[in-house]
């Protein structure tokens, strides 16, 4: 049970598929301005990741080696199509916001990533627990850059008015810059730079060693 | 599973019929899956296409409420075609007060930047005022050509005369900001002109000679009347 625990709660912080491994980054910067189409990204990844972890589990044993990255494109496309098609059922405003970014989870590094590494090696159970933490790790990021954004960036959460803003009469200046990709990219750059201080052993050694050469070296 | 593991040889798994086999097992079942979810959802999603357009109709006219009845707010609309130059018929909604024409909703649609942008203009009834304009599918650009969905914006064109004295169609959205007394003139938006330019060509051809301009004549002759 500890294993099992471990498979869950690892990607969370410590093996985290985005600011470890820096995997799905594209999705984070687009669908963050606002929380609400940010969970609801993360409940289709994480749905895509451990159902389909699971589902490749299941067959691993039988999957031709040459042909095995085109048979979990197929089962992970299956499962973005049906997510897709619920969203578009189920929360049709909101889908409508995330556009092409649903389409674009089979793609998403993080996905095929679990695919390959963990589930092609490990029972199915496992695999679906793999593919749920690491689908929460992804949800933890996406939900932090996004209260940031759509906090500072509208003043508001989940559409509810959070900040007054100065153009009602309130006392904050929307930050447009938050509204914007890039502002993703500071957010999650603060973070990596927060939790590798945090956990030192995430730090990467640098690839290459700036090296004071004295004069008398030289000579 | 793992059991399979231990009696299948390994050669057996990569071999040409094992690859066939599983490669069309897989397509099988994942094409029952993908089918399966889009048939069974297909009705709730044309419900949602249909509701949202109606309640773009209705918020056109300035008649949306979000705590009221989408069926029973719609119902007060009536549909109707009217002939265009090229004679095809073109769908127009009426918003009726008694046995006399309110509004009319106009659906538009156009080239913008990138995309064609789908939309509704909502007339008074003089032909000539506008009561509102919205768009409910486009691919502008985010942040830039997507603010015509801005309810700033978009509320600028209430007020505004489609036809000069002349009874040209006059309304443009111009590059910056409009005069403020103009009453044909919408503010640009930054970063968009090009999506604002596209706006400005096809709602002139929509209340236009090739349009509805002479519907729009018409039902403003009939309420002069």
């Amino acid at each position: 049970m500890n294993g099992a625990r471990k498979v869950l709660i690892d990607p969370l912080v410590d093996n985290n598929p985005v600011t470890l491994q820096v995997l799905g980054i594209c999705s984070a910067l687009a669908v963050t301005t606002s929380l609400l189409p940010a969970l609801l990204m993360c409940l289709a990844l994480t749905s895509v990741a451990a159902l389909s972890t699971a589902a490749i589990s299941s067959i691993r044993n039988h999957i031709p080696n040459n042909i095995r990255i085109i048979v979990h494109m197929t089962i992970i496309a299956s499962f973005v199509i049906v997510v897709d098609q619920m969203l578009r059922a189920y929360a049709f405003e909101t889908s409508k916001q995330l556009s092409v970014f649903v389409g674009l989870i089979i793609t998403n590094c993080i996905v095929l990533g679990r695919a390959e590494a963990f589930a092609m090696k490990n029972g199915v159970g496992m695999s679906f627990l793999d593919g749920l933490g690491n689908g929460l790790g992804y949800s933890a990021i996406l939900i932090v850059v996004a209260t940031v954004r759509e906090l500072f960036g509208a003043g508001t959460l989940l559409g509810y008015r959070m900040l007054p803003l100065v153009s009602d009469g309130g006392w904050y200046e929307a930050n447009g810059l938050m509204l914007l990709p890039p502002s993703a990219f500071f957010i999650i750059g603060l973070l990596i730079w927060a939790i590798r201080s945090w956990k030192q052993a995430q730090a990467e050694q640098p690839d290459y060693q700036i090296h004071e050469v004295h004069r008398t070296e030289v000579l | 599973m793992s059991d399979d593991a231990k009696t299948t040889p390994k050669r057996s798994r990569d071999s040409i019929s094992n690859t066939l086999i599983v490669a069309i097992g897989v397509s099988f079942v994942c094409s029952i899956l993908v089918a399966s979810a889009a048939i069974l959802l297909k009705p709730r999603q044309l419900q949602n296409e249909e509701e949202y357009r109606q309640r773009i109709i209705l918020d056109v006219a300035g008649l949306y409420d979000p705590g009221a009845d989408l069926a029973t707010l719609y119902s007060s609309i009536e549909e109707t075609m009217t002939e265009l130059a090229s004679g095809e018929l073109a769908p127009v909604y009426l918003v009726m007060d008694g046995a006399r024409t309110e509004q009319v909703i106009l659906p538009i649609e156009g080239a913008g930047l990138w995309s064609t942008m789908y939309g509704y203009l909502a007339v008074e009834n003089d032909g000539n005022t506008v009561r509102g304009l919205r768009f409910y599918s486009h691919a502008e650009t985010p942040g830039l050509g997507d603010q015509v969905d801005k309810p700033a914006w978009r509320e600028q064109w209430q007020g505004k005369k489609l036809y000069g004295p002349d009874g040209e169609p006059q309304i443009e959205v111009v590059k910056g900001p409009a005069p403020d007394e103009s009453d044909y003139q919408i503010d640009g938006l930054a970063g968009a002109t090009l999506t604002g330019r596209g706006v400005s060509v096809f709602v002139r051809h929509w209340i236009g000679e090739d349009g509805y301009g002479p519907y729009l004549k018409t039902l403003g002759e009939e309420e002069s009347r």
